[in-house]
């Protein structure tokens, strides 16, 4: 067993975890800014190499392996750790601040792991640090937190499963390009796909992140679909069976933000519908659609986070989170209401923001492929972005009617994680070059020609006007709409109960039997006992009879045979 | 609405004049552009603008029908 000393760039962040849970006051906001920074240019100081232990149990691990790809994750998670971190220094759990450097530290453990067991550790990790973010925001969490734990934990055993059997087949842990050809890669497939809120089970996204904290869902947007976009990129680029899938998540995302009524699971559902456009890209597999997907990937983390800190700073200040009890706040959050719109702004792909970039590659991908249907339900998606995100979350907290409510921007690191936030927004689309310097697939692409902007602005404007001339239909309902989750928080439980039951009655009708035919087997043993013929006295010649009859009918048995 | 302040009103008349001249804007613009499209009917003229419209015209259409049938109170899951 050798290994090469390579540091992994997640390192900074479980010591900063560490130093965490004893860190107090300056020496916590510290820690929480510099961990990610310093994780940050590890991550640009990883060389294009694999180093890792060769000969552990008979495989060889790579526990860091360099490429474009991996950086190009690496890059954006550091930064939203650093956002993230910014963003909760006035967080008061303790038990939040830890698990998020953690879960961040896990992320950049799988987006640089080169191996399935490497990655599978790490994996696991981010589903227990991810898990305790949840439940740090306490009461309600619990429970979904627990229901979280369940899906993901279910998504590691399939990625286990499949890593093994891989091995088995393959003789190597190595995770690189594979198609999705054997059943041990169909369940590393299922694995992925959990994390990244493919149906069936994608109501685990707005089940448990809307119970986080304020600060806690900013981080939970960023890394766990995110490291399945990544996995995904690495293991099943130009599998189509993800074009459906990812098309799936666009119009499921949609359609139940539409319905939703809490600022927060609209833009859960949200999460959905846009790492659908990424998985979509992953299926049409060509390099400008992988690099749509990645890019994609980076833009949306930036503008989610975004949200996020925005619904954040109004859950924060108001407490409250209902579309129904907010309402007119952009008077007295100015800034909270512009960084919404910043981000709303560049998850609608508007020129001159990051969406605007970097979604179109896809779209444009399968035009290119000519996957027609494709093309018509991307573009379809896109003006379903705005509707349900882009002017929806907007409208309804900050505009729409005055609910009263006065609330002031939030306090000044809040602030200036969501100031960050929106310049990068609008750095990535104004100067686009700065990202697609470092894409990691082979194709160029030009954003900014005058078809492509003026058919988008036709396509999300008059989108826009259909917002307002349907907003009596959108009208928000304090309501939720049933999920597949509905599947094991209800029809599961009633089945559950439903046997435990009949099984409790089954036994207990069956015990009382065996009582019964006990007692009876009992009584007549006793019966014989006290009454019987064996219970009564004999007198020596009958035994003696006795005796000579049983020796005769040996004789005769003996004789025969 | 009518405890609007006269102020709001004016400036919403004023926003959605706005608005409504943005959209003429963008579909003037198609004059004077070269489009380029992969299918054929993505190059006919205005084609953005309704489909973008009549896109989310059916996607809330289609919410509200599965609306119908899957919404529930927001105590649903408390019970």
């Amino acid at each position: 067993m050798t290994a090469s000393i390579l540091l992994p760039p997640a390192l900074p962040l479980f010591l900063g975890a560490a130093l965490l849970t004893i860190a107090r006051g300056r020496l916590r906001a510290a820690v929480m800014l510099l961990a990610p920074l310093v994780a940050l240019a590890m991550v640009w100081l990883v060389p294009d190499t694999n180093a890792g232990i060769t000969g552990f149990l008979g495989y060889d691990l790579i526990i860091v392996r360099g490429d474009r790809l991996s950086r190009w994750f690496g890059t954006v998670f550091a930064i939203m750790a650093f956002a993230g971190g910014l963003f909760a220094l006035n967080q008061e759990s303790r038990l939040e601040a830890v698990a998020a450097q953690v879960y961040a530290g896990g992320a950049l453990g799988v987006v640089f792991a080169g191996d399935l067991l490497t990655t599978f550790v790490f994996w696991e990790i981010m589903a227990l640090a991810s898990t305790v973010v949840v439940w740090s925001a306490g009461g309600a969490s619990r429970a979904a937190g627990f229901r979280y734990l369940l899906i993901h934990l279910l998504g590691g055993v399939l990625l286990m499963i499949g890593s093994a059997g891989e091995a088995q087949a393959t003789g190597s842990l190595a995770f690189n390009v594979m198609a999705p050809d054997t059943a041990a890669r169909w369940l590393i497939l299922a694995g992925f796909l959990i994390n990244a809120g493919a149906p069936p089970l994608s109501a685990w996204i707005p089940d448990a992140y809307p119970q986080s904290s304020y600060s806690g869902m900013v981080v939970l947007s960023a890394f766990t679909t995110k490291t399945a976009v990544y996995v995904l990129l690495r293991g099943f680029p130009g599998a189509e069976v993800l074009i459906w899938v990812g098309l799936y998540m666009v119009f499921y995302g949609i359609v139940y933000a539409i319905l939703e009524n809490d600022m927060r699971r609209i833009l859960a559902y949200s999460i959905v519908n846009q790492v659908g456009f990424m998985v979509a890209g992953i299926g049409i597999g060509t390099e400008l659609a992988l690099n749509g997907a990645a890019s994609h990937a980076f833009a949306h983390i930036v503008y989610k986070a975004l949200l996020l800190m925005s619904a954040g700073s109004v859950l924060y200040m108001t407490g409250k989170s209902k579309c129904t009890e907010l309402g007119g706040l952009f008077r007295s959050m100015p800034l909270t209401a512009i960084s919404g719109i910043v981000g709303a702004l560049a998850i609608s792909a508007f020129p001159l923001t990051s969406g605007f970039v970097t979604k179109s590659m896809i779209s444009d991908a399968a035009g290119q492929e000519r996957l027609m249907l494709v093309w018509f339900l991307l573009a379809a998606g896109s003006a379903g972005v705005f509707l349900h995100a882009g002017i929806k979350f907007p409208w309804f907290v900050f505009f729409q009617r005055d609910s009263g409510l006065r609330p002031s921007d939030p306090p000044v690191n809040m602030r200036a994680a969501m100031l960050l936030f929106s310049f990068l927004c609008i750095l990535l689309g104004v100067a686009p070059g700065v990202l697609y310097r470092w894409l990691p697939f082979g194709a160029s692409y030009e954003p900014y020609t005058a078809d492509h902007v003026v058919t988008q602005l036709q396509l999300l404007l008059f989108s826009g006007l259909a917002f307002f001339m349907l907003l009596g239909l959108l009208r928000r309902t304090p309501t939720v709409t049933l999920d597949f989750d509905w599947l094991y928080r209800r029809a599961g439980v009633a089945l559950a109960s439903g046997v435990t039951r009949a099984a409790h009655v089954a036994w207990r009708n069956f015990a009382a039997g065996m009582r019964g035919m006990v007692d009876e087997i009992l009584s007549g043993i006793s019966i014989l006992a006290r009454r019987g013929i064996l219970a009564r006295a004999q007198d020596s010649g009958t035994m003696a009879m006795v005796a000579v009859a049983m020796l005769a009918v040996y004789l005769v048995v003996e004789f025969v045979r | 609405m009518s405890s609007l302040h006269p102020f709001t009103v004016r400036t919403a008349l004023i926003l959605c004049v706005v608005c409504f001249v943005i959209l003429a804007l963008t579909v003037i613009a198609e004059f004077f552009i070269y489009r380029h499209g992969q299918f054929g009917i993505d190059e006919s003229f205005c084609f953005n603008a309704w489909y973008g419209f009549v896109a989310c015209v059916a996607l809330v259409a289609v919410s509200r029908l599965i609306g119908l049938v899957l919404k529930r109170p927001d105590t649903y899951y408390d019970r």
